[in-house]
C-alpha cells in the first residue's frame, strides 16, 4: 500500500526518507514541489497528485509536509489517517511535532516508523504498544543505558498486541489512581456583517488523562446525552452501551487519549458568547481605509471570556495600519497582511475597541470585498452546549480512585463577515 | 513430520546453493571496503565488541539511510552483527539490511541463516521478526526459504506471528509471481484464522495476491462480518471494500425495482433516522424481493462503524453502504463522494450549512464545498443558498469567485422558479471590475439565456452594450454568439453590434473572430438589406486572416450563404443550417462521471483507473446459491456466538445463540474471539482429541463417588434437548485446548478441562453451578486464576440478578467477580449462562468463600482450587530448564518414586496425565526416558520444574523443584496421583 514516506519540510528540503518496499528515488517529489510552488498557501496543495509511474498523498502538519508514495489503488482517506496517526505518534513521543525534533530523535523516528508499516500495511499504530516496543526518548534513561547499555528497544511483544483490548497494557500501576476529562467545545460559527448567525455549530471533544491501576471498566454518564448527535468514539468504547443506554462504558487506555468527539447540531441553538460591531471602510479615493470594531459579551453564561483574539487578513492592497486599541495590543504583519489584536480578558464594563486608519497602496482600486474577522476566545469551566458530566464509576477494581472533570469552551471557525 | 523433514531437506539443499556465494562474499567485501575509506571510524566501531559503540555506529548508520545518503559500502560490516545479541542493534542492522539488500543479494545472503535460526525462536517478537525481515529482504534467490517459513509461520501458535506471515505473503509474491499458488494454499489457510489480529492482514494479502479468488471468501464471510468490529481500523478499511466486492457478487440488487434516487434529497432530516424510516418503507414496498440475510448482516455489522474515530474507516462504510444497501437507505451518503478529500468526520454531517465556506478554507475545499451546496440545492432552499453564494462572489479568491458563478448557473438550470432571479443577480455581476467574474458570468448567463430567450431580450441587449468593454476573449465570442443566436429579438442592436465588431475584426482573437464571422453570416440570412456588405467586409477580412481555420470558415460560409451562380442546392438550405433551435445546454457538475469507479478510492478521486484497481462487479442476475456460505453447525455456532468486545454492552444480546455463550467479560469474549488457533485440520484434530480425553477422564473418575457420576449424567441429558449447548460446550472445550497451544508457553497437548460443582442442583433449588479452571490467561489481572463458571437453570421459575456477595477470603486472597447475569428463563434453550470470574489464591489452597445470589435466593459456596492450577505454563528450552533446575536444588527438590499405572506407560499419556493435574508445558527433551515440564505459579511467578524419568517395568522417578516446598510437596502427591491411577 503505502510504498514510501517522505518529511519535507517549509523551505522544500527532503530531510527524511523510509521505503517499506524497494527504494524509490527521491525525485518523485519534484513532481509535488511543482504544485507546491504554484499553490500559494501550503494548504491549498491537493491532497492527492498523479504522477506518471506514483500517486502522491500528502498531508501538511505542523508545517511540515508529510508526502507518502503509492503504487497501487488504496483509499486515499486510508493513507492520510495514516499520516496523521504519524504525526500524532511524533507529538505523542517528542511533545512537539517538527523538524527540530525530528531531527533530534531520527533513529527513534526510524525504528518507529518502521513499526508502524510492514510491507506499506499498518502493523502497530496503538501508542501503548509502540511505547512498549520503543521506549519514548528521555534525559534519565538515555543516561542509565549510556552507562549500561541498555536500549530503547523492548524484547518482548507487547501484551497489548496479543489482547482483544490492545490500547491498554498489562500490569499499569499507580500510587496515585486518577482519572481526569475535559471537555472541550469549540464553536464553528459565521456571523454576517449585521451580527446575525449565519451558521453555528459546536465541536466537542472529551479528552481523557487516566492513571489507574490495573483493568479498571468505566463507566461515564452524562447528565444529558441526548444533546449529543454525530459521535465518533474511540475503540475502547462500547457501542452497545452507548446505543442503549447512551452511557460511556470502556476500558480506558493508559494515560492520555481522546474519548470521544462529537457535535452539537446547528439546530440546537448554539449560544454565541460575543458580538462584535464592526465598521471597516475603504475609501474610493485618497488610498485610504477605516476600521472600528468592538467586542462585548452576548451570551457568556455569567462566566468571563479570556484570550480573546482577532485576526484579519487584510487585502494584499493595505500596507500599514495606524490603530488605537483601548485594551491589548495590536500588530500588523506588512509581509503575510494579517492584522491581529490581542485582546485578553474581556471586560463587560469597559468594552475593547480598536480604531484607527488603514493606508492603501496608491493608485490601487480600492477592494471589492471587506476583510472578515476571525474570533478567537476562550472561557473556562464552561461547555457552551450545556453539556454535564453526572458521573463516573468504576468496575473491576477495589481501590478508589481521584476523579475530576474540566469544562472549556474555545472558538473553533469563528468567523465575522464584513 | 513429512513436512518438517521436507523442510530440512530443502534447507540443506539450500545452503549447499550458498555455499559457492559464501566463498565468492570475501573478495566482493574487499572491493567495497578498498574503494571507500571514508566510513573507516564506522567499520571500526562495527568491528568493536562493545556493544554500545556498535549501537553507536548503527544509529549513525540509520541516520544516514534517513537522510537519504548512500551508506551501502557498510554491507560487509553491517551484515556481521545480524546476529548481534543486543536487541536494539539487532534491529537496526534489520533496518540497514531491508534497505541495502536488493542492491546487494550475494552479501545479504550471509544474514540468512541467522533469520532461520530467529524462526525457531521461542519469543514470538523474535520469530515474527526475524521472518518480516526475510521476506522484506527482495533477493530472488531465497524464494522458496521464505516460502517455507511463510507456511511455517501461518502455522505459528502465536497470532502475532501469523499477521506477520499474512504480511509476508504480498511480499513474496511481488518478488515471484510464480509462486501464486502455493499463496493462496496459505492465504486460505489463514482466512479460516479466528484471531481478530490476523483478519485485516490476511484480507489485505487475498486483495494484493488473488482478489478474483471470491469463493475463498465463502465459508468464511459470516465470521469476517461478524469480527469486523472487533478488528483494528486498517484492517476495517481493507475488509469492508473486499466484503463491498464480494456482496456485490453473491447478493441481488436491492435497488432493482425502483427508481435511481434522485441527489436532491431532503436534508434536513437526520442519516441515521432517515435510514431507518426509509429501511422500513422499503420493507413494505418491496414484496418480491426479500434481502439476503447475510446481505443484512453485512449492513448491521458495518454500520455502528460509521463512529469509528478513524474517517477511513468512516468513508469505507459509507461506500459500502452507497453500493449495497438500498438507496433510500444511503440518500445521504452520495456526498460523500465529493468530499472524500476532506480530513474531517464532519463530513457525516448531513446539515446544509456545515458547506457553508470560510474565507480561510483552502480552494480546493472551497469548491467542494460548493459542489456539495449546488447538489443539495432544491426549491426550498434555494434561497438561502443563493444569499450565501452572494456573499462568496465577494471574495477576494478569483478562482472560487468564478466557480461560484458556475454553481449559480446550474442552480438556475436545475431549478426552474428561481431561473429568473438567478439571471438578474448574475446580469448585476457584469457590471463588476474583475474581468474574470464578468467573463464567467457571462458564459453562465448565455447558457441560461438558451433556454427561454423570447423573454429576455432587455439582458442580450445590455450585454450587447458590454462588448465596448469587456475584453476577456471568451466573454466577448459568448456574446457575439448570443446576439447572432437571438439577433431577431433585438434587430436594431445586432447589425450596430457587428459594425463595432467589423472595425475591430484585426485585433481581436481568434475564437471572437470565429464568431464575428458566425454572428455576420446569421445577420446577412435574417437581415441582408443592412448587413450584406458589412458581412462582406468581415469575409474579405477573414479571407486574408493569418489563421488558416478562420480562413476556412470565411470560404465555407461565403460559399453557403451568398447566393452565386455556381453554389448549389446546399444554399437554400443556409437559414436552416445556422438558425437551427439549439437545445439548451446542460450545466453539468465538474465530478460528473465519476460513479463507475468505487467510493473513495484512489481511482476515484483521481477520476482514472490506477493500478491494481478491482473493478466494482454488477449485481448478478440471480443469487447465487446462498449455501456456500454455511460452515458446520460447530463453527457457525461459533461464529455467531463470538461475542465481541465492542458488543458486549448488552450482557445477553437479542439473538437466542448469543444469549447462551453471554460472555460478561471482555476477556471472556476475548477468549472466543480471540484465541482459536489457524488451521481447520488442526482444530478438527484437537477437536476429536477433546472428545477422546473426555471420555477417557469419565472411565478415569468412575470410582469418584455417586453424585460426581449423577452430575454427569445430569449434564448429558441436559446436553440432549438442547444441541446449541452442546455444540457450545465442545466448542468450548476446543477452544481452551487451542488457546493453551496460543499462549506463547504450551507446546504438550493440553487435556481437558475438569468440571468441579458449585452449587448442586437440589440445594440449588434448580440452579446448579459447575465451574472449571479454563487455564486461560485472566486479563484483568494476571495474578488471577480463571474461573469459568456455567450456570444451569433446571427450576420452573426464572433466576435472576446472579451475581455475587460477602465474599470472605484469607488475607492477601483477592477475588475479581463476574458481572451479574440478568434474567435465566427455565428450560429452554437459554438455560445455561457462563461467566469467568478471577480469583488470586496467593499460591495457597485455601479456598475462596462466598455467596451466589439470585433475586430471591443466597447460597453459600466456595471454590478450592487443586494445587496445579496455581501455576500457568512457561516455555523453556532444555537448557534453560537445566539451568534453572540446578538452581532449584537441596530443599527445593522433592524426588519420588513411583510406578507407573499399566495404561500409563508410554510417552504420551504421561504427559497427559501429568498436564491433566497440573497446568503446565512441555519442555523438550533430548532423550525420550524423560518428560520435563515447566511452569510459574501465578502469584509469585516461582519456578515450578517436574521431571518424569521412566525405568524399565513401569518403574518411574518423579522430581520437583519449586521455590515454595508447600506447592512442590502438594503437586508431587497430585502428580503420583495421576500417574499411577
Amino acid at each position: 500500500m503505502i510504498h514510501s514516506l517522505f518529511l519535507i519540510n517549509h523551505s522544500g528540503d527532503i530531510f527524511l526518507e523510509k521505503h517499506w518496499k524497494s527504494v524509490i528515488s527521491r525525485s518523485v517529489c519534484d513532481y509535488f514541489f511543482e504544485v507546491k510552488e504554484k499553490a500559494v498557501d501550503p494548504e491549498n496543495v491537493p491532497p492527492v497528485l498523479q504522477t506518471p509511474h506514483h500517486y502522491l498523498i500528502s498531508i501538511y502538519r505542523g508545517k511540515l509536509f508529510f508526502l507518502s508514495v503509492v503504487q497501487t489503488e488504496v483509499p486515499p482517506l486510508f493513507v492520510i489517517e495514516f499520516l496523521h496517526r504519524v504525526a500524532d505518534t511524533f507529538q505523542d513521543y517528542f511533545g512537539e511535532c517538527s523538524e527540530g525534533v525530528i531531527k533530534d530523535n531520527l533513529v527513534t523516528v526510524y525504528e518507529l516508523l518502521e513499526e508502524m508499516l510492514d510491507n506499506g500495511f499498518p502493523l502497530a499504530t496503538e501508542s501503548n504498544v509502540l511505547k512498549e516496543m520503543i521506549r519514548p526518548p528521555n534525559i534519565l534513561r538515555s543516561v542509565v543505558n549510556t552507562l549500561t547499555g541498555g536500549s530503547n528497544v523492548g524484547d518482548t511483544l507487547p501484551t497489548g498486541q496479543l489482547s482483544n483490548v490492545p490500547w491498554r497494557r498489562a500490569g499499569v500501576k499507580y500510587t496515585n489512581n486518577e482519572a481526569y476529562f475535559d471537555v472541550v467545545e469549540e464553536i464553528d460559527a459565521i456571523l454576517d456583517k449585521s451580527g446575525t448567525t449565519v451558521f453555528a455549530e459546536i465541536q466537542g471533544v472529551v479528552e481523557a488523562c487516566v492513571r489507574l491501576t490495573g483493568m479498571p471498566d468505566l463507566t461515564l454518564s452524562f447528565m444529558n446525552p441526548r444533546l449529543l448527535d454525530d459521535m465518533s468514539f474511540h475503540p475502547c468504547v462500547r457501542f452497545k452501551r452507548w446505543e442503549s443506554e447512551r452511557v460511556l462504558s470502556f476500558i480506558p487506555p493508559d494515560g492520555n487519549f481522546t474519548l470521544m468527539t462529537y457535535h452539537v447540531s446547528s439546530q440546537n441553538l448554539v449560544a454565541i458568547p460575543v458580538y462584535v460591531k464592526q465598521n471597516i471602510n475603504f475609501f474610493e479615493t485618497g488610498s485610504c481605509g477605516r476600521l472600528d470594531i468592538t467586542i462585548g459579551p452576548k451570551q457568556n453564561m455569567g462566566k468571563t471570556v479570556e484570550g480573546l483574539m482577532v485576526t484579519i487578513h487584510m487585502p494584499k492592497v493595505v500596507l500599514s495600519a495606524n490603530l488605537t486599541a483601548t485594551q491589548g495590543n495590536y500588530t500588523y504583519d506588512l509581509t503575510t497582511k494579517v492584522l491581529v489584536w490581542d485582546i485578553g480578558k474581556l471586560n463587560p464594563q469597559k468594552l475593547p475597541n480598536l480604531r484607527g486608519s488603514l493606508s492603501m497602496q496608491a493608485g490601487a482600486p480600492k477592494p471589492e470585498e471587506n476583510p472578515s474577522l476571525n474570533i478567537d476566545l476562550k472561557i473556562q469551566q464552561l461547555a457552551i452546549s450545556g453539556l454535564k458530566v453526572s458521573r463516573l464509576d468504576m468496575y473491576g477494581e477495589k481501590y478508589k480512585p481521584f476523579k475530576g472533570v474540566k469544562y472549556l469552551t474555545k472558538a473553533g471557525k469563528f468567523q465575522v463577515r464584513t | 513430520m513429512s513436512a518438517s523433514s521436507a523442510f530440512n531437506d530443502e534447507k540443506g539443499g539450500s545452503s549447499s546453493v550458498g555455499e559457492p556465494e559464501y566463498g565468492h562474499d570475501p573478495a566482493s567485501g574487499g572491493i567495497f571496503s578498498s574503494d571507500y575509506k571514508r566510513h573507516d571510524d564506522l567499520k571500526e566501531m562495527l568491528d568493536s565488541n562493545k556493544d554500545s559503540l556498535k549501537l553507536e555506529a548503527m544509529k549513525r548508520i540509520v541516520a544516514m539511510i534517513a537522510r537519504g545518503k548512500n551508506a551501502s559500502d557498510l554491507f560487509p560490516a553491517v551484515v556481521k552483527n545480524v546476529a548481534c545479541k543486543n536487541i536494539e542493534v539487532k534491529k537496526l542492522v534489520y533496518v540497514y539490511l531491508v534497505r541495502y539488500a536488493e542492491e546487494q543479494q550475494d552479501l545479504a545472503l550471509l544474514s540468512i541463516s541467522t533469520f532461520q535460526r530467529g524462526l525457531k525462536d521461542p519469543n514470538q517478537l523474535i520469530r515474527a521478526s526475524a521472518l518480516r525481515v526475510l521476506s522484506s529482504i527482495r533477493v530472488t534467490i531465497i524464494v522458496p526459504i521464505m516460502m517455507l517459513a511463510i507456511k511455517e509461520a501461518a502455522s505459528d501458535m502465536s497470532p502475532y506471528v501469523r499477521k506477520t506471515a499474512a504480511h509476508a505473503i504480498p511480499k513474496l509474491y511481488s518478488l515471484d509471481p510464480e509462486q501464486k499458488d502455493q499463496l493462496i494454499e496459505v492465504i486460505e489457510k489463514l482466512l479460516a484464522d479466528k484471531t481478530t489480529l490476523v483478519a485485516g492482514s490476511v484480507v489485505m494479502a487475498f486483495e494484493e495476491v488473488c482478489p478474483e479468488r471470491i469463493d475463498l471468501i465463502h465459508k468464511n464471510y459470516r465470521k469476517l462480518c461478524n469480527l469486523l468490529i472487533d478488528v483494528e481500523e486498517w484492517g476495517q478499511v481493507v475488509i469492508i471494500n473486499m466484503l463491498t466486492r464480494y456482496a456485490r457478487t453473491q447478493f441481488l440488487n436491492p435497488n432493482i425495482n425502483k427508481t435511481f434516487y434522485g441527489s436532491d434529497e431532503d436534508e434536513d432530516e437526520d442519516e441515521e433516522e432517515k435510514e431507518k424510516k426509509a429501511e422500513v418503507a422499503a420493507m413494505a414496498k418491496r414484496k418480491p424481493y426479500v434481502m439476503d440475510p447475510d446481505h443484512r448482516l453485512l449492513l448491521r455489522n458495518t454500520k455502528p462503524l460509521l463512529q469509528s474515530r478513524n474517517a477511513a474507516v468512516v468513508m469505507a462504510v459509507a461506500q459500502l453502504y452507497f453500493h449495497l444497501a438500498p438507496k433510500a437507505e444511503v440518500a445521504l451518503l452520495i456526498l460523500f463522494e465529493m468530499i472524500s478529500t476532506l480530513y474531517t468526520c464532519g463530513m457525516f454531517e448531513p446539515y446544509l450549512k456545515s458547506f457553508y465556506i470560510r474565507s480561510t478554507d483552502p480552494t480546493q475545499i472551497k469548491v467542494l464545498k460548493l459542489e456539495v451546496l449546488t447538489n443539495l440545492a432544491n426549491e426550498t432552499n434555494i434561497s438561502t443558498i443563493l444569499r450565501e453564494f452572494q456573499t462568496y462572489i465577494k471574495s477576494m479568491d478569483k478562482d472560487f469567485v468564478a466557480a461560484t458563478i458556475q454553481a449559480i448557473g446550474r442552480c438556475a438550470t436545475n431549478i426552474g422558479e428561481v431561473r429568473d432571479t438567478c439571471l438578474n443577480g448574475l446580469v448585476q455581476l457584469l457590471s463588476n471590475r474583475d474581468e474574470l467574474v464578468v467573463a464567467e458570468s457571462v458564459v453562465v448567463i448565455k447558457k441560461l439565456l438558451q433556454m427561454q430567450p423570447e423573454k429576455h431580450s432587455d439582458i442580450i441587449k445590455h450585454m450587447a452594450k458590454l462588448t465596448d468593454n469587456i475584453q476577456v476573449p471568451m466573454a466577448r465570442a459568448s456574446i457575439l454568439w448570443l446576439i447572432g443566436e437571438y439577433c431577431e429579438h433585438v434587430p436594431k442592436i445586432a447589425p450596430d453590434v457587428l459594425r463595432k465588431m467589423a472595425k475591430s475584426f484585426t485585433n481581436e482573437e481568434d475564437i471572437v473572430k470565429l464568431q464575428i464571422i458566425n454572428l455576420a453570416a446569421k445577420l446577412y440570412l435574417t437581415n441582408s438589406k443592412q448587413t450584406k456588405l458589412l458581412t462582406q467586409y468581415v469575409l474579405n477580412l477573414a479571407k486574408y486572416d493569418q489563421n488558416y481555420d478562420i480562413r476556412d470558415r470565411a470560404r465555407f460560409i461565403r460559399q453557403l450563404i451568398v447566393p452565386t451562380e455556381k453554389s448549389g442546392a446546399l444554399s437554400k438550405y443556409a437559414k436552416k443550417l445556422f438558425l437551427a433551435l439549439k437545445p439548451a445546454p446542460v450545466l453539468e457538475s465538474p465530478f460528473k462521471d465519476r460513479d463507475h469507479f468505487q467510493l473513495g478510492s484512489l481511482s476515484h478521486l483521481l477520476n482514472a483507473k490506477a493500478g491494481g484497481y478491482q473493478e466494482l462487479p454488477d449485481w448478478p442476475e440471480a443469487a447465487p446459491d446462498p449455501s456456500v456460505r454455511n460452515v458446520e453447525v460447530k463453527e457457525s455456532v461459533r461464529a455467531v456466538g463470538t461475542v465481541t468486545y465492542r458488543d458486549t454492552g448488552a450482557l445477553w444480546g437479542p439473538q437466542k445463540m448469543e444469549g447462551s455463550e453471554g460472555c460478561s467479560f471482555p476477556r471472556a469474549s476475548d477468549s472466543a474471539s480471540g484465541s482459536e488457533s489457524g488451521s481447520g485440520s488442526e482444530e478438527s484434530g484437537s477437536g476429536s482429541e477433546s472428545e477422546e480425553s473426555e471420555e477417557g477422564s469419565e472411565s478415569e473418575e468412575e470410582e469418584e463417588e455417586e453424585e460426581e457420576k449423577d452430575k454427569k449424567k445430569k449434564k448429558k441429558e441436559l446436553k440432549k434437548p438442547v444441541p446449541e449447548t452442546e455444540s457450545l460446550v465442545t466448542d468450548l472445550e476446543g477452544l481452551s485446548l487451542s488457546d493453551s497451544v496460543l499462549s506463547p508457553a504450551t507446546i504438550a497437548p493440553s487435556s481437558v478441562l475438569k468440571n468441579y460443582e458449585l452449587l448442586h442442583r437440589i440445594t440449588g433449588e434448580g440452579l446448579s453451578v459447575e465451574y472449571c479452571f479454563s487455564r486461560q490467561p485472566f486479563s484483568p489481572d494476571a495474578n488471577m486464576v480463571a474461573v469459568q463458571m456455567q450456570f444451569t437453570n433446571s427450576a420452573t421459575s426464572d433466576t435472576k440478578n446472579l451475581h455475587m456477595e460477602d465474599v470472605k477470603l484469607q488475607s492477601g486472597m483477592r477475588v475479581k467477580e463476574f458481572p451479574e447475569i440478568g434474567e435465566r428463563e427455565p428450560e429452554d434453550i437459554q438455560c445455561t449462562a457462563m461467566a469467568v470470574m478471577g480469583i488470586d489464591f496467593c499460591d495457597s489452597t485455601q479456598a475462596a468463600n462466598f455467596q451466589l445470589c439470585t433475586h430471591t435466593r443466597k447460597f453459600f459456596v466456595s471454590i478450592q482450587p487443586p494445587v496445579g492450577e496455581l501455576m500457568r505454563p512457561i516455555f523453556l528450552t532444555e537448557n534453560e530448564f537445566k539451568k534453572e533446575q540446578g538452581q532449584l536444588m537441596g530443599m527445593n527438590e522433592i524426588t519420588e518414586k513411583l510406578t507407573l499405572d499399566a495404561k500409563c506407560r508410554n510417552e504420551h499419556a504421561i504427559v497427559q496425565r501429568v498436564t491433566t493435574a497440573a497446568n503446565l508445558s512441555r519442555v523438550p527433551c533430548g532423550s525420550d526416558k524423560e518428560c520435563r515440564f515447566a511452569g510459574r505459579t501465578v502469584t509469585s511467578s516461582s519456578l515450578v520444574l517436574v521431571t518424569v524419568a521412566t525405568k524399565e517395568e513401569g518403574a518411574a522417578q518423579l522430581t520437583v523443584n519449586c521455590e515454595k516446598m508447600v506447592i512442590g510437596t502438594m503437586l508431587v502427591k497430585d502428580i503420583l496421583l495421576a500417574l499411577t491411577q
